[in-house]
């Protein structure tokens, strides 16, 4: 499952922090994700468990910010919000809406101790 | 409630990008608790290891091409049929993805053409690293190595290996849809092959629509239409890959 080895992959970026930043509990860990990164959200909670068992991240919350989908606009030069990658402009209708946003997948920050 | 000194954090529910610091600063002292701006692409380790084999393809002059497609799709079988075909223009070097089992790679040898075997055991795509691997096992230079990925239509978009193209494999006996059902793969590829066209005759199976879905998920999208059975269209699929091995050379040297 692909959502495992996303978190498999927070959970050793953070591990890394964790000796650069000198801390040895994680409470919090704050993701960006946007509906383009092909993220199925309930699966990464559940994984995150998982992952973090045993390491600094064990037992640490994890929390989305769902980031939205933004394009741009090649036919009206207008910054839009869509839901897909192939929804037309809101605003004039054309197919040519480069997709600017929503494709995050980042780890934002942590609350630590 | 904020734990550290009890102030309401009403900000920090979760439904949208806004950001969501505290608006005041925490007294240091009482407790190590803090917040660590980490800022970081989680894919970014997979990122590197793409990177630097990305540095040994334009090292030694290699075309890499990811292959990407649902299982079934007939990927090797393309494989096959297109090293039969080109193998007498050019070094050819092989990577095989797969969950269990060295069939593909067996497939692969049995054409005469060196193939590495990785297997990915519960994991539903190639990584940088794997691939990095994979490398350290064959010796190719001026040439192309096809790197097969597991057969997957959803992760390996995400997992940059290091490749100069995903080329995106989808048969005519899997729906016109799935360009929009898979999108993110569709967008990821510079090139799609629709596959097994000898079936056509046989289906209700909408080209046109297929395309144009296609093209509404990535407008830039190469598309080819090929039979690796009877091979049909296989030329231009051919024409492609030479002409990206041309503009290789053209950016090494220039
Ligand atoms: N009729 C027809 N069958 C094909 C063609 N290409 C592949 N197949 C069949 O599709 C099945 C899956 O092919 P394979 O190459 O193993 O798919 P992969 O899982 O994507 O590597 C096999 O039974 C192939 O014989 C084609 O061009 N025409
Ligand atoms: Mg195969
Ligand atoms: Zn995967
Ligand atoms: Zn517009």
């Amino acid at each position: 499952m692909h959502e495992l080895s996303i978190c498999e992959n927070i959970v050793s970026v953070i591990e890394e922090q964790a000796v650069e930043q000198s801390f040895g509990k994680v409470k919090t860990v704050r993701l960006e994700i946007g509906p383009l990164a092909g993220i199925e959200l309930e699966a990464l909670l559940f994984s995150f468990d998982v992952a973090a068992k045993g390491g600094v991240a064990e037992n640490a919350t994890l929390e989305v910010i769902e980031m939205p989908v933004i394009g741009l606009c090649i036919s009206c030069s207008q910054s839009v919000e869509v839901k897909e990658r192939y929804d037309p402009c809101p605003i004039c209708g054309s197919f040519q809406v480069q997709i600017t946003g929503g494709e995050e997948l980042r780890i934002k920050e942590l609350e630590v101790l | 409630m904020c734990t550290v000194c009890g102030c309401e954090t009403g900000e920090m529910k979760i439904d949208g990008a806004q950001s969501r610091g505290h608006g005041h600063s925490h007294a240091p002292g009482f407790t190590q608790e803090r917040m660590v701006q980490i800022e970081t692409d989680i894919l970014a380790k997979n990122n590197e290891y793409a990177a630097a084999n990305r540095e040994v393809f334009a090292g030694s002059n290699v075309l890499a091409l990811n292959l990407v497609s649902s299982p079934g799709s007939g990927k090797t079988t393309l494989l096959t049929r297109t090293i039969e075909d080109i193998a007498g223009n050019t070094s050819l070097a092989v990577i095989e993805g797969d969950q269990q089992t060295t069939n593909d790679a067996d497939r692969i040898r049995e054409t005469g053409v060196q193939a590495v075997q990785i297997n990915t055991g519960k994991g539903c795509h190639l990584d940088g690293h794997m691939v990095g691997h994979a490398l350290e096992k064959l010796s190719i230079e001026d040439g192309i190595l096809f790197i097969e990925n597991v057969g997957n239509l959803v992760c390996p978009a995400s997992f940059d290996l290091g490749e100069a193209h995903k080329v995106v494999i989808l048969s005519v006996t899997e729906g016109e849809d799935k360009p929009i059902k898979y999108p993110d793969m569709f967008h990821a590829s510079d090139v799609m092959l629709l596959t097994k066209t000898d079936l056509l005759p046989y289906l209700d199976f909408d080209v046109d629509l297929c395309l144009d879905y296609a093209r509404r998920v990535n407008p830039n999208i190469e598309i080819f239409q090929v039979s690796p059975k009877t091979g049909e269209g296989m030329q231009n699929w051919y024409s492609w890959i030479a002409s990206r091995q041309a503009s290789n050379e053209i950016a090494r040297s220039g």
